[in-house]
């Protein structure tokens, strides 16, 4: 057992490249989501019933099916509406429609929920379309959601592992690759486990930073 | 020349607004001269509130017309005006809140060179000068890094006065700005506005303190049901009131 484990870590620089890989999709993800989560938000609650209804539909959809199954989707189906992709740009696209939906409902919870009176503010001093999003509405939203978002990133994180099947080297497709090259299941697997813990354990602790902060400036 | 109009700060035309098949405001017409303080009173329901959002265009008036000295508001070579084209006159009147709407995510300090610095562009260092000492006026000076929500009712109103004043507006307009605070401290916020009023900023104050109203007011607007039922001299309006509703109102008010 202890051999196999010398094995994993003769081999520990494709889990680093792994590791690296589910990094930067999962912060590319977080960034991109929150992104399009917002503007997806917007739409839903828009007033016009042909802009909010459809955005609607499309966040509980989406919500409904299995990640594995939409990467799937995306990567052997958008071929057949000959759109040709490599598996980075399939797996990153795949991961960021999926988590623009979560994004959207978690922005648009905080959204209902951010007094109306401190966006009258907002306006009466002068603030209006973008410049009130961005100054007024969007800080308080971001404050009154990390918790939430942080959880977020987690689920993201976990959601990259399912790209090994569509062949994105990650981290957990740089565990399988080694484990099958040695037969060394139970340590390659347990050591990817470790470093995607340890990954869970910086992102808690940066969102507990990132709490205390918006602890003090809510309303 | 041209001296009448600009005497006149605020005139506000034959304004109206319906909410659905609910008339909240009918003929509104009054005018405010410049360093002149003008207290409009009312029972709750009587539409005040929504007049001095239809004077900034918070709330867009059915009818009428408001001219901030001389300048129509919301309505530019016959058609109106977008947000962006409103923000213009809105920061030229700052607005003080029933409760208080300060932005939380920002310091005391913050709050009060937002719309200087990011709608005016004014350039921050001087803002933060002028910012501290409109709160140490106010007698803040020593919270201006602390967020909203550590304050008291009556600090935060004190600090959004401040945020008022920071776009050195022409006007001021004041929601009830008394309405939420515990009576105790109600008085700290009043002086502040007593003398703001005394030093001749231009002043449009809904408010339920009648004391207030006798004391600073130049002039007291009484609206009832939508309309404006009197306009008087403070002394005239609280010692001999000429309408049968007024005299209703200042009895159930005034003890």
């Amino acid at each position: 057992m202890n051999r196999d484990f010398l094995v994993v870590f003769a081999h520990y620089d494709q889990y680093l490249n792994g590791l690296w890989n589910t990094l930067w999709l999962s912060a590319a993800t977080l960034v991109l989501a929150s992104i399009t989560g917002c503007i997806l938000a917007a739409l839903m609650l828009a007033r016009p019933r042909a802009v909010r209804l459809p955005a609607r539909w499309f966040v509980d959809a989406m919500r409904c099916v299995p990640f594995l199954l939409f990467a799937y989707l995306v990567y052997y189906g958008l071929p057949e509406l000959s759109l040709q992709l490599d598996s980075w740009a399939c797996g990153l696209l795949a991961l960021v429609v999926y988590h623009t939906a979560y994004m959207a409902e978690i922005v648009r919870g905080a959204w209902t929920n951010l007094s109306r009176e401190q966006i009258e503010a907002g306006r009466a001093f002068g603030f209006a379309g973008f410049p009130l999003f961005g100054r007024i509405i969007l800080p308080q939203l971001f404050f009154a959601s990390v918790p939430v978002i942080g959880n977020q990133s987690i689920y993201i994180l976990k959601d990259t592992a399912f790209l090994m099947i569509i062949t994105v080297p990650e981290l957990t497709f740089a565990a399988s690759a080694v484990q099958s090259t040695y037969f060394v299941p139970f340590a390659s697997f347990v050591v990817a486990m470790l470093l995607y813990w340890l990954v869970t354990l910086g992102v808690e602790a940066s969102v507990k930073r990132v709490e205390a902060a918006a602890e003090m400036r809510r309303g | 020349m041209a001296r009448a109009t600009s005497d006149v700060a605020v005139e506000v035309r034959g304004v109206g607004k319906r909410f659905g098949n609910l008339q909240v405001l009918a003929d509104i017409d009054f005018s405010v001269a410049t360093g002149t303080t003008v207290c409009i009173l009312g029972p709750s329901g009587s539409g005040k509130s929504t007049l001095l959002r239809c004077i900034n265009f918070l709330v867009r008036p059915d009818d009428g017309e408001v001219y901030l000295h001389g300048e129509r508001v919301g309505m530019k070579n016959g058609t109106w005006m977008t947000e962006r084209e409103l923000c213009r006159y809105r920061v030229r009147m700052g607005m003080v809140f029933q409760h208080f709407n300060l932005w939380p995510h920002l310091t005391v300090l913050e709050n009060v060179i937002e719309a200087p610095v990011h709608v005016l562009g004014r350039p921050r260092a001087d803002t933060i000068e002028k910012a501290r000492t409109l709160l140490d006026k106010v007698g803040l000076a020593e919270k201006q890094d602390v967020y909203p929500h550590t304050l008291s009712g009556g600090q935060k109103q004190r600090v959004a006065i401040a945020r008022a004043l920071a776009t050195n507006p022409d006007v001021l307009l004041f929601d009830e700005p008394t309405s939420s605070l515990d009576p105790e401290i109600i008085g700290e916020v009043l002086s502040v506005m007593e003398g703001l009023s005394s030093e001749g900023m231009t002043m449009i104050v809904v408010t339920h303190e009648m004391s207030f109203a006798r004391e600073a007011a130049d002039s007291v607007i009484f609206m009832d049901a939508g309309r404006i039922v009197e306009t008087a001299p403070p002394e005239a309006f609280f010692t001999r009131p000429a309408t049968r509703r007024a005299q209703q109102f200042l009895q159930r008010y005034v003890r």
